[in-house]
């Protein structure tokens, strides 16, 4: 089991996950992500698909991973990374319920899920988790490696391990169906 | 009496302008940021508000992009029509800032060559520059870092002068909704009515640059900024779209002459990253 409830409240994460760690996720859960998670944005789900299509080996195993859609400022001398914060996940709806269905547990971004992605988190028991957009900085802090696996020519867009310390973020679509932003603006809605 | 401003001088500006820009948020959004906390009812979205201003300042105390979108470069110059400019071009200049101070800071290459190849330029050229000429001898360089996330929210539409100004509130409060999650609010709204097709967006954006939470100089815009800031807070949308009473931080409207015929209302989205300099040479 890698997910335990903190004292705070905050449920750690460490990857992998399993589809038992995912069931036990829900919309408006905080968690705390720490071991190895990747990043991949548009450029690179690009070079995915094709593969996945053809049934070619991927550059990284998929199985119980969480992929971060960033794209990050280049390191200053000294740091490991620049400002690493979330970028729009729908861009990437295209690609997600094929990765899902190789066994990707969690991806992690902003904004909305298209309803084919909510569908495939079900499905496949996947997680989508929010990251602080616009929090660059804070973020970093919590990234202790960062090498590149593949597509380095894509610069700020190739993918990259990333091994994290209790990344901050929030479930957004869980896999029984629970939208964060649906509740959260049905709360909050004033007429 | 002409004034002689050397590209090297302009160039020089840009560069300071984009790496302060990236690093270190103007002081009229930190309020903002401080002002939405003492009326934030939602737990996560203070928690989210606390976060951006510690974001805020560890970007500005440790020189880290407050944001990893560091932007496409906006540029609104205003050329005094008594300046000559030596050494080259303005454009060029602005762009040679452009590119020694997004690989001096190293702030993140966003720009790609060309819609369709979609290859990288590398250092983030080229900025998107208006040029204004007016009196005197003066040339004031305003920049904005601008997110592409935010800026994918953005809309245009063309009103019926029948659809009149309860037209242009519903487009508006549509335009927040739309946004959404996806361009991490809180945001702040630019909007041009008026004008034509082009004039009203980049009306839209230059209306970014008031200082927010100052007052519009038109009583009667200023009450509608205010009525559409209340509304779009209403929403319940919240800090990051995780649920709150701060969807927007500010909304800054320019108006202009139009057509009988028409009333094109533009919106620029801009997020909570709001980084904008500005200098006069």
């Amino acid at each position: 089991m890698s997910v335990t409830a903190g004292s705070d409240g905050i449920k750690d994460i460490t990857t992998p996950l399993t589809d038992a760690d995912v069931q036990s996720l829900k919309a408006g859960d905080r968690v705390r992500i720490s071991g190895v998670i990747y990043t991949a944005r548009d450029a690179a789900h690009g070079r995915l698909l094709p593969l996945i299509e053809k049934g070619e080996k991927l550059p990284i195993d998929v199985k119980g991973a969480i992929i971060y859609y960033t794209g990050p400022t280049p390191p200053q001398p000294g740091q490991v990374i620049g400002a690493i914060g979330p970028t729009t996940a729908s861009r990437m709806d295209k690609f997600t319920p094929a990765l899902l269905k190789l066994g990707l547990k969690g991806t992690m971004g902003k904004g909305y899920r298209g309803q084919p992605v909510k569908d495939a988190l079900r499905e496949y028991r996947g997680v989508y988790f929010g990251a602080i957009g616009g929090a660059g900085a804070v973020l970093s802090r919590h990234i202790k490696t960062a090498e590149f696996v593949a597509y380095e020519d894509l610069g700020t867009e190739a993918i990259r391990r990333l091994e994290v310390e209790a990344f901050p973020a929030i479930v957004i679509n869980d896999c029984h169906g629970g939208d964060l932003y649906q509740d959260g603006q049905k709360q909050y809605a004033r007429e | 009496m002409t004034r002689d401003v050397h590209v090297s001088a302009i160039a020089d500006a840009v560069k300071k302008l984009c790496m302060e820009a990236n690093v270190s948020l103007e002081p009229d959004v930190l309020r903002a940021f401080d002002r939405a906390l003492t009326t934030e009812r939602s737990p996560a979205g203070r928690q989210v508000l606390q976060i951006l201003k510690d974001n805020a300042e560890l970007a500005r105390t440790k020189r880290i992009p407050y944001c990893q979108d560091t932007g496409m470069v906006v540029c609104f110059v205003e050329l005094g029509q008594d300046v000559h400019v030596t050494g080259g071009g303005l454009e060029a200049a602005i762009n040679e800032g452009i590119r020694q101070g997004y690989k001096e800071g190293y702030l993140r290459a966003s720009i790609v060559k060309s819609p369709f190849d979609r290859v990288n330029t590398g250092d983030n050229t080229p900025g998107v520059v208006h040029v204004d000429v007016t009196p005197g001898a003066a040339l004031k360089i305003m920049i904005m870092a601008k997110g592409g996330g935010c800026e994918n929210r953005s809309r245009y539409t063309m009103l019926t002068p029948a659809a009149g100004l309860p037209g242009v509130k519903d487009f508006v409060i549509e335009c927040v909704k739309t946004a959404g999650p996806d361009a991490c609010p809180p945001l702040i709204l630019g909007v041009g009515i008026g004008g034509t097709f082009e004039k009203a967006a980049i009306l839209s954006k230059k209306a970014l640059f008031r200082e927010l939470g100052s007052p519009n100089p038109d009583p009667m815009v200023d009450a509608l900024e205010k009525e559409l800031l209340d509304k779009a807070n209403r929403l319940g949308i919240g800090p990051q779209g995780y649920g709150g009473d701060t969807t927007s931080l500010g909304i800054h409207i320019l108006t202009y002459p139009c057509h009988i015929t028409s009333l094109p209302v533009a919106v620029t989205i801009e997020c909570h990253a709001h980084r904008h300099k500005e200098v006069t040479l």
